[in-house]
């Protein structure tokens, strides 16, 4: 079956790529461009691990089509690297044991960074909010927002 | 598996492509369409698209409200004229799942989802459909009866009289993980009041049946009565009947049964 090509903006740098029908843009970014960082964990939109900024609106990359964003802009974790240093959100979950076994964290941090761009001080009940699409299984919740709190510049036990 | 997919610029293009082949999906916001598709549903062999703006239109002011097929429910939580449509819309999903799911595709969800057509139904919406053969309207309680026939027509938008207080629009969704969570069971209630007493009362239940139901024992106990103790303790019995639910792993078919009355109950006295 014939491929279709597909350019994007993915993080700071233009990509193009020749994707199957019905390719969806977790797989693209993985396997395709070679960007580990957004993970697959259900395939069904129920965990959050898989989520990716478009256009700077979260997404669900594991249910996006990836010839649909086409022409857009997708940003995924490895965009917050920033050289040596950790991206003040990371740092933020380092301090805070935020990560257990981690398989979620690329998915929170996302989460939070879609919360953090468009609300720089949120409540405690929107950080809960912002990042209920997202399961952890280790259930490390409170550290999770203690850390996005943190990163936001509020209290922690706010 | 590799699938085919047709991208339109228009939505009567797409409803024609769609009509004409039994193994095309319309994709929307992804979050049925593809989800099948990483599940390795093979009856799936075309997904077909339109990027018609006409689908992403929001018209919000005036007694009639029309949403596009591809309004996403993050875009209503952003229109304060639509407040009524914002419990409903914000119990669906995460903010990624909002940010994707569409009025649309909601129609079409299947149990422990589309809890956004329960509070149309009880709105009493009307959905415009764009079959092979030109575009009709029908009420929207006809389309879930007959929506596994649905598939070949492509839904263009859904429209409903705004409540005439937010009083006579109430909505409740009971759901194990909060905030976030599939249906146990979802409720709406459309009671306009006229002279103190409820006239057209619409009751309006998800996961209670194979597709969202009205719960028309309960409305009868309602109409043309006071919303007094008496008359939700009456609508609260009724809840059940005709209902059929199932067992998942939400909830048991008898749990279901045993909760909607208590939470008709609370819904209609507002209680938490």
């Amino acid at each position: 079956m014939a491929k279709t090509a597909l350019q994007f903006r993915h993080n700071s740098s233009d990509v193009a790529i020749f994707v199957d029908g019905g390719t969806n843009l977790l797989v693209a970014l993985r396997e395709l461009i070679g960007d580990m960082t957004p993970k697959f964990g259900c395939g069904q939109g129920g965990c959050g691990t898989c989520s990716v900024l478009i256009d700077g609106e979260l997404h669900l990359s594991c249910l996006t089509l990836a010839e649909t964003v086409a022409g857009r802009s997708v940003e995924t974790l490895d965009s917050l690297k920033q050289g040596p240093n950790l991206h003040p959100l990371q740092r933020a979950f380092a301090d805070n044991f935020a990560a257990q076994c981690g398989y979620c964290t690329p998915g929170m941090l996302m989460a939070a960074k879609a919360l953090l761009d468009r609300n720089p001080s949120p409540s405690r009940a929107e950080v809960v909010e912002a990042i209920s699409g997202n399961i952890c299984r280790c259930t490390g919740y409170e550290p999770i927002i203690n850390a996005i709190l943190a990163a936001s510049g509020g209290r922690a036990s706010a | 598996m590799t699938v085919t997919v047709k991208t339109f610029t228009s939505s009567s293009e797409a409803a024609a492509a769609l009509s004409s082949d039994r193994n095309a999906r319309y994709l929307g916001g992804g979050t049925l369409v593809m989800r099948a598709l990483n599940e390795g549903d093979v009856s799936i062999s075309t997904v077909v698209r339109a990027n018609d703006h006409a689908l992403m239109r929001i018209d919000p002011s005036g007694p009639r409200i029309t949403l596009g097929a591809g309004v996403t429910f993050a875009r209503i939580l952003g229109e304060r004229d639509l407040a009524f449509l914002h419990a409903p819309a914000r119990s669906i999903g995460g903010p990624a799942v909002r940010n994707m799911g569409t009025v649309g595709g909601n129609l079409f969800a299947p149990n422990p989802y589309g809890d956004f057509t329960v509070a149309l139904l009880a709105l009493d919406a009307t959905v415009a459909l764009q079959g092979g053969f030109g575009s009709r309207d029908i009420p929207i309680e006809e389309f879930l009866q007959s929506r596994e026939r649905q598939a070949g027509s492509l839904v263009l938008s859904v429209s409903c009289t705004r409540p005439t207080s937010a009083e006579a629009f109430r909505y409740r969704k009971i759901a194990r993980i909060k905030p976030k969570g599939g249906s146990v069971i979802t409720l709406a209630a459309h009671l306009p009041i006229s002279g103190g007493r409820i006239a057209g009362a619409r009751i309006a239940l998800g996961s209670m049946a194979p597709t969202q139901i009205r719960a028309r024992a309960a409305e009868r106990a309602l109409e043309g009565r006071s919303l007094d103790a008496a008359t939700v303790a009456a609508a609260a019995s009724a809840a059940a009947e005709g209902t059929s639910p199932s067992d998942n792993a939400l909830g048991s078919a008898w749990y279901r049964r045993e909760i909607v009355g208590v939470h008709l109950r609370r819904l209609l006295l507002g209680q938490e």
